[in-house]
């Protein structure tokens, strides 16, 4: 409950929704932040080094 | 590092014949045709290349395990129905990670879609993976739009009225009407999900059946999957 109302907080999800509109493109706020946490997700899966066990080579 | 010249699935002998008396009869046909294309380990395998080291390579399990979680918090609410989901506060919340569970679904599936096409994943007869694995995504397409129209709310009758000219110019709405909340309903809940699970399970047998799909080669001269690192424990270097 309180977790719902702290996150309710910083969000407010209540009303109508935000959009961008660029020329004939038309994208709301959420689905563009949901695309770029995924290029973002997807440039820091290629560039982090996946954890290896102690006393490994390379 | 050693070199080991052979793809995943030739390295692995092949089952062995039928026994005489009973190689007429089908079952024996049908099992030693499954051993012989999916030996149990390489299905379930101990080690893996060492170029999986990289957490590119993890979003396609983190995809089956959403796909997981969807089925299981959707059988939730087809046993508990709609008088539970959209009153008790346990049902808002089974309800809520049913919703979010696609969110991670979709999420995962397009990164994994991404590392696999700038890997060009089709290489090395892994076309037919590649096939599944899109067609897997336009399924999924499909059974997030019904549930979107199974909500009950008016977002469904939003979403519903705004989709039902375009589908029905496609001639699709004899037998996909958007307006027809049951029939929606029974798409979302029998004939896309039993979709969704075949292909996708066809995608991970095809997966383990040719192996994953190896990095190109320096200076261009791409073997395509005949040339692989020597098979390491996972997450252990080469």
């Amino acid at each position: 409950m309180f977790l719902g109302a702290l996150l309710g907080a910083l969000i407010n999800l209540n009303g109508s929704g935000r959009y961008i509109h660029w020329g004939f493109i038309q994208i709301s706020v959420a689905n563009l932040v949901v695309i770029v946490l995924m290029v973002a997700v997807f440039v820091l899966a290629i560039l982090l080094p996946f954890p290896r066990r102690k006393g490994g080579g390379q | 590092m050693s070199i080991d010249t052979g793809t995943p699935a030739e390295t692995i002998p092949p089952a062995a014949p039928p026994h005489p008396s009973e190689s007429h009869q089908w079952t024996a046909k049908v099992r030693h045709a499954a051993e012989s294309a999916f030996p149990p380990d390489q299905l379930l395998p101990d080690r893996q290349p060492a170029y999986m080291a990289s957490w590119i390579y993890v979003f396609g399990v983190l995809t089956v395990v959403s796909l997981a979680w969807v089925i299981i918090t959707g059988c939730v609410l087809a046993i508990m129905g709609p008088s539970w989901w959209h009153v008790s506060s346990t049902g808002h919340f089974v309800n809520s990670l049913h919703l979010w569970s696609v969110e991670a679904f979709f999420f995962f599936m397009v990164i994994h879609l991404w590392g696999k096409f700038f890997m060009a994943a089709w290489r090395g007869n892994r076309r037919l993976t590649w096939a599944t694995g899109v067609i897997s995504f336009l399924v999924s397409v499909g059974a997030a739009f019904t549930g979107y129209l199974s909500q009950q709310n008016f977002d469904s009758q939003w979403i519903s009225t705004q989709a039902k000219d375009g589908i029905n110019s496609t001639g699709a709405g004899a037998v996909f009407n958007v307006l027809n909340f049951g029939q929606m309903l029974m798409w979302h809940i029998v004939l896309l999900p039993i979709g969704v699970l075949l292909i996708a399970g066809l995608h991970v047998l095809l997966v383990r059946r040719h192996g994953i799909v190896p990095p190109f080669a320096e200076g261009g001269d791409d073997t395509a999957g005949t040339v692989d690192t020597a098979p390491t424990p996972a997450g252990e270097p080469a």
